[in-house]
């Protein structure tokens, strides 16, 4: 018979988040036939709304409600999935900041094969799953052969298993929170506290002038500044120019970043990581501006220029202010 | 505090075009700039920072070949009192749980009470550093931002979604993962390394390890790599070609077209 399928929900505010469905689809590929069931852990009756929510997709919805599992602690998570999961089960979990938390320690708890953000599934062969990651900040990609005959845990890609629209299966809510178990950790959640807000509010801006590590230095910034200031845009970045402390956090663009809608996007020196774009919605016209010509970003770029940033983006400027 | 950091020595891909050799079986590494993986250098800033304000010692661990002795003495050239050069014939072509079995049993050989590892590496997997605490039992949070020393625990801070930071707080001993960011990696000279130039670095085995290479390299491992490519190009970009001024000319009418020009 072959291990059942879990998929792991992430929710806020008593909705399912985005990658829920994906996670069905992604299970579609990964272990076809199979009839996956969604864990639902959480406090109180806010869950019973994404665990009805669930049932519309998946045929049957695991519920855990208890007060420890108010805020998703990977540490005490992990403790209720080992405590409820059958043996040798294939786990999916979504590729996110509470994924890399839990994904890797759970698996060597279960004894499984892990995974990590696994972007597309070439197929099954019996145990065998083949399966695509990407490496090298997604300059290359590379086949896997997954054992899963020990059990799987796999995390998922967000956007990679786009969902079905097919919401018409009636599955049924199981109340599991009487078999929770033991959930002591020895890691306490304290509090989130929320990104700051800088000087500019980037995810307002109709035009962005983003800014990427091929600016090169700190000093160079005013190259970009003088470009914004010609177009009449607002300069946001890519996550290693926060980290060199050149810009605000607040004007990063991506996953742990801002997520912006402009109009038009220009990248400057960005390589164009997943986790960058995946800042980037409302389908822009972007623009990209790299000396790497085999960077990510002109795949996802509609205009795209081989050239130095320091070189090029000077003259850009000067043309467009002798054309205003 | 004793502090392991794990470092791994990589090609750095910000300096590198990674191309795929015919045949896929691996990327062209002959051209290749090799540094210390751009996570692990933040986690052992972080870890000289800590024992500068509580006390201690930082050791540098890699697992590897000579090679990576480079890398190991770089670090140490930062700062870090002690290294550790984890090397067999049998560690090679370990899956993310081989290699984290390896620095299970490096721990164990000494007396830390916290081990830090980079948030993820070349093959952005971001696993070994969850998999070692899981295999210590030790408690283990990722996407650390923030360190804070307290008495038996630390509070730490996650990077989440949207650059909101998860406060935390963890028992000792423990393993976190670093997120880049949480502190300026300090500049290492040619002088700082010439330093550092004749310092034993202690080389282990799996024997000296104590470790059963049973579940080491390919034989023991349940996730293998098959083979690298690049995914056949989609349309991607249209490329703007010609002199410069052709190219800002054609460039200032697409972005006043696309509304790019206020």
């Amino acid at each position: 018979m072959a291990a059942q399928v879990f998929a792991f929900i992430l929710h806020k505010d008593g909705k399912a988040d985005d990658t829920a469905l994906e996670l069905l689809a992604a299970s579609q590929k990964i272990a076809p036939g199979a009839a996956p069931i969604a864990v639902v852990a959480g406090a109180g009756p806010a869950i019973d709304g994404v665990c009805q929510e669930l049932a519309a997709a998946y045929p049957e919805v695991w519920k855990f409600a208890s007060d420890a599992l108010a805020y998703p602690n990977a540490e005490i998570i992990r403790k209720l999935l080992l405590n409820v999961l059958p043996k040798g089960c294939t786990l999916l979990l979504p590729h996110t900041t509470f994924g890399m938390d839990l994904g890797p320690g759970l698996a060597i708890k279960m004894d499984a094969a892990y995974v990590s953000d696994v972007a597309a599934v070439e197929g099954r062969d019996g145990e065998t799953l083949k399966a695509v990651r990407q490496e090298f900040n997604g300059q290359v990609s590379t086949h896997l052969a997954c054992d899963m005959a020990g059990g799987a845990v796999i995390s998922v890609r967000s956007g990679c298993f786009p969902a079905s629209d097919s919401g018409s299966a009636s599955g049924k809510v199981v109340d599991k929170s009487a078999e929770v178990g033991e959930l002591s950790a020895r890691r306490r959640f304290v509090e989130v506290l929320q990104a700051e807000v800088g000087d500019v509010d980037i995810t307002k801006e109709d035009v962005l002038v983003s800014v990427g590590r091929g600016i090169g230095d700190k000093e160079n910034l005013p190259v970009a500044d003088e470009l914004a200031k010609a177009m009449g845009a607002v300069v946001s970045c890519s996550r290693p120019v926060v980290d060199a402390k050149w810009l605000e956090k607040s004007r990063q663009v991506g996953t742990s970043g801002k997520t912006v809608k402009p109009k038009v996007y220009l990248a400057l020196g960005i390589s164009g990581s997943f986790q960058h774009m995946g800042g980037l919605k409302g389908n822009p016209f972007i623009v990209a501006v790299n000396k790497n010509p085999k960077a990510p970003i002109f795949q996802v770029a509609n205009v795209g220029v081989v050239a130095d940033v320091l070189e090029f983006v000077p003259e850009l400027t000067d043309k467009i202010k002798a054309a205003k | 505090m004793e502090i392991l950091v794990c470092v791994k020595r990589v090609p750095d891909s910000a300096e590198n075009e990674i191309e795929v050799k015919p045949g896929g079986a691996d990327i062209k590494r002959d051209d290749l700039v090799y540094s210390v993986n751009e996570w692990d250098n933040y986690a052992v800033e972080e870890a000289i920072q800590i024992v500068d304000r509580v006390g201690g010692s930082v050791t540098v661990a890699t697992i590897g070949n000579e090679e990576s002795e480079e890398v190991v003495r770089r670090e140490m050239a930062m700062g870090a009192a002690n290294g550790l050069m984890l090397v067999d014939p049998a560690f090679e072509g370990s899956d993310g749980r081989g290699i984290a079995a390896i620095l299970k049993a490096a721990v164990q050989k000494g007396k830390y009470d916290l081990v830090l590892t980079g948030a993820q590496a070349d093959d952005g997997a971001a696993q070994v550093g969850g998999m070692l605490a899981a295999m210590l039992d030790w408690p283990y949070a990722s996407l650390v931002n923030l360190i804070e020393v307290q008495e038996n625990k630390l509070r730490i801070g996650r990077e989440i979604e949207g650059g909101n930071q998860e406060v935390n707080e963890i028992m000792l001993p423990c393993v976190l993962s670093i997120q880049t960011g949480i502190n300026e990696p300090r500049y290492v000279g040619i002088r700082g390394i010439r330093k550092v130039a004749s310092l034993e670095i202690p080389v282990m085995n799996a024997e000296a390890l104590g470790l059963d290479t049973a579940g080491l390299g390919p034989a023991g491992a349940r996730v293998q790599r098959l083979d690298y490519f690049v995914p056949p190009a989609g349309a991607g970009a249209e490329m703007l070609e010609g002199s410069t001024d052709e190219i800002t000319a054609k460039l200032i009418d697409l972005l006043k077209a696309k509304g790019g020009l206020k």
